[in-house]
């Protein structure tokens, strides 16, 4: 079984103003290709920062986090950011779309830092919108759209460069249960294809279901891993 | 849409900046052509020869009439004529005084006569008595009170009198000529009359005009009158910028308008600076998505610099443009205002160095930025 993440023995502190806060203690973590992972447990744990490290976003202190079998701390932050918008797919909770663009220029934007002609780039991102149910809406604009539709668009985005890794930070959070369910539907029927990867934050025990594995986390450490648990 | 009234607020700030930057030196070239506005009117002559101790235009130090002869023995010298400039009291037909810069002119030839006649011919002159007055003069300061309390004057028209140091001058002609610093009423007459108007005097010449002969080089033979009679001699345009560095140093002028232009500047940069700033900061969570996705800091300059530009572009266009509607509103006025298009360009530079200011200090924040926070709440 090949990985797609190997963490081992991250660490991350902050200092806030003299206060060191520890937000991952010794953290160790392997996510399989093609699985879908989602990381639990109590606001304040320290999921979002892990998933940052896991992303390339965040730095750890030690340890060691791989990304299909690339250390990401070896490279020049040139190439971190080349990886990033190569390999990396991001879903936020607060949908992060960007106001002033369309829903189709949003969607277009990984595929552009990757330096795809604009125009391409819009009539990609117009065909992957209608595999997700928003082909009538690729002109409107985020506020134009409900929170189930912007989320719809947000994963668009996260997929559109084919990326193999896609790490969603609470995506069900801001959405009603019934969008939320919809929305994980969509994340694991289009997102989860060709060897991807998923890593989900959530706190949303509704959705524990969609996960091949969970891990839960308490005060900066995993505390147990589980296969699969709520299957039905 | 809040954003919407941060844009406004930009280009507006760059608007004010624009227009500062833009009309005020506008204003500033407007009134220091001026000061040698006296001389432009007077388009003839080639060189102007006076006593050595003149520092401008308005500066009289008058030289006798027997230097004339020696002027017209110089070779290279075409013609060389008298002229009187003065200021004199007149005294109106209500009693009044009003002192008028009196300029007299070449009895035989009348050079140097007031660049446009309004009304009546330059010939006139010829006539005895007879006076030409600029417009501006006859309807303000030369006009006849008017008959209804707080009334506009009644104008000087041809045919109504002045006495000129108790000695009486007859109007046959209405001029245009180029407002100058000094706001007296200009009164053209012939040198000879002049003379007999002006406090009896051993030295009257306050001028003597020369046209060189074709082929002559007119710096040379400001040289030679030099060297042959000991004057001064200054050709048309070294005169009219000893006339304009005379102001330039010695007036506040110049550093009036420097500092309104300054100010404007100052003021302009501050409320762009700021308001792009916060744009920037409002907007920090786009910025840190793009970044998160890969975005290189330098494709991150180029949008913030692209949105400096087009916000620059519409405050530079608004504020050149409300410049030109003043200039074109104040026209009939008697407020100085001329463009150049080295202004243009003086102004452009102006907005450019506020936007690539305002532009910097929204970078700095952004290429600190961490793109972590795109997970914070
Ligand atoms: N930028 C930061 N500066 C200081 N402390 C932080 C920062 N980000 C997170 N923390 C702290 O680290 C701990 C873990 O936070 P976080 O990873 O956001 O937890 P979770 O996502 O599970 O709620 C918390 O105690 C939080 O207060
Ligand atoms: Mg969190």
């Amino acid at each position: 079984m090949s990985l797609a993440v190997r963490c081992q023995n991250l660490t991350k502190t902050y200092d806030t103003g003299g206060q060191i806060v520890t937000a991952l203690s010794n953290i160790n973590l392997d996510i399989p290709m093609g699985e879908l992972m989602m990381l639990v447990g109590p606001s304040g744990c320290g999921k979002t920062t892990l998933i940052s490290v896991i992303a390339g976003i965040l730095d750890q202190d030690s340890g060691i986090c791989e990304l299909f079998g690339e250390n990401l701390q070896r490279l020049s932050s040139k190439e971190k950011l080349k990886f990033r918008a190569k390999h990396i797919g991001f879903v936020f909770q607060a949908f992060n779309l960007l106001p002033a663009l369309n829903a189709a220029e949003n969607v277009a934007i990984p595929l552009i830092i990757n330096g795809m002609n604009r125009h391409l780039a819009v009539r990609k991102a117009i065909e992957l919108l209608s595999q997700v149910g928003l082909g009538e809406r690729w002109t409107s604009l985020p506020s134009q759209l409900s929170g189930g539709q912007q989320q719809r668009v947000a994963i668009a985005r996260a997929l559109i460069h084919n990326p193999r890794l896609i790490v969603c930070d609470e995506p069900t959070s801001a959405l009603d249960h019934e969008t939320g369910l919809n929305v994980m539907h969509l994340l694991k029927s289009v997102a989860l294809q060709n060897d991807r990867s998923l890593v989900i934050v959530t706190h949303d025990a509704r959705i524990f279901e969609f996960a091949d594995q969970v891990a839960e986390m308490d005060d900066g450490h995993i505390i147990n891993v589980k296969n699969a648990p709520l299957r039905t | 849409m809040g954003d919407k009234g941060k844009y406004i607020g930009i280009i507006m700030g760059l608007t004010f900046a624009s227009l500062i930057m833009t009309q005020q030196p506008a204003i500033f070239v407007g009134l220091m052509s001026r000061s040698y506005s006296f001389i432009s009117d007077l388009g003839l002559p080639d060189i102007w020869v006076m006593d050595t101790k003149v520092q401008f235009v308005d500066d009289i130090k008058p030289l006798q009439d027997t230097e004339l002869y020696r002027v017209r023995g110089i070779t290279g010298v075409e013609w060389a004529m008298p002229l009187y400039k003065g200021l004199l009291k007149a005294r109106l037909t209500d009693g009044t005084f009003q002192t008028c810069n009196v300029i007299g002119l070449d009895d035989a030839t009348l050079i140097g006569g007031p660049p446009t006649m309004l009304e009546g011919t330059l010939e006139d002159l010829r006539r005895s008595d007879s006076v030409i007055v600029d417009i501006d003069g006859a309807t303000e300061k030369l006009g006849k009170p008017s008959p209804i309390p707080g009334g506009k004057p009644i104008p000087l028209k041809i045919g109504d009198n002045l006495e000129l140091n108790d000695r009486r001058a007859i109007v046959v002609g209405i001029a245009k000529s180029t407002r100058t610093f000094q706001s007296q009423p200009m009164v053209y007459t012939t040198y000879s009359r002049a003379k007999s108007y002006a406090p009896k005097e051993r030295k009257l010449l306050s001028f003597i005009l020369v046209k060189t002969k074709a082929g002559q080089d007119a710096h040379e033979l400001t040289e030679r009158i030099k060297l042959n009679t000991g004057l001064a001699a200054y050709t048309q345009a070294e005169f009219k910028e000893l006339t304009y560095q005379y102001f330039m140093h010695n007036t506040g002028i110049p550093i009036n308008f420097g500092i309104s232009i300054t100010l404007g500047f100052i003021v302009g940069a501050a409320i762009a600076g700021q308001t792009f700033y916060n744009f920037t900061l409002e907007n920090i969570r786009q910025f840190g998505v793009l970044k998160a996705m890969g975005t290189s800091n330098l494709t991150l300059l180029r949008m913030i610099l692209l949105q400096a530009v087009l916000v620059g572009s519409i405050g530079y266009g608004l504020g050149v443009g409300l410049t030109a509607l003043f200039g074109y509103a104040t026209r009939h006025t008697i407020l100085a205002f001329k463009f150049p298009w080295q202004l243009l360009v003086f102004s452009g530079a102006g907005v450019s160095i506020i936007c690539i200011f305002a532009a910097l200090i929204s970078m700095i924040k952004v290429f600190r930025l961490e793109p972590a926070i795109v997970f914070k709440g």
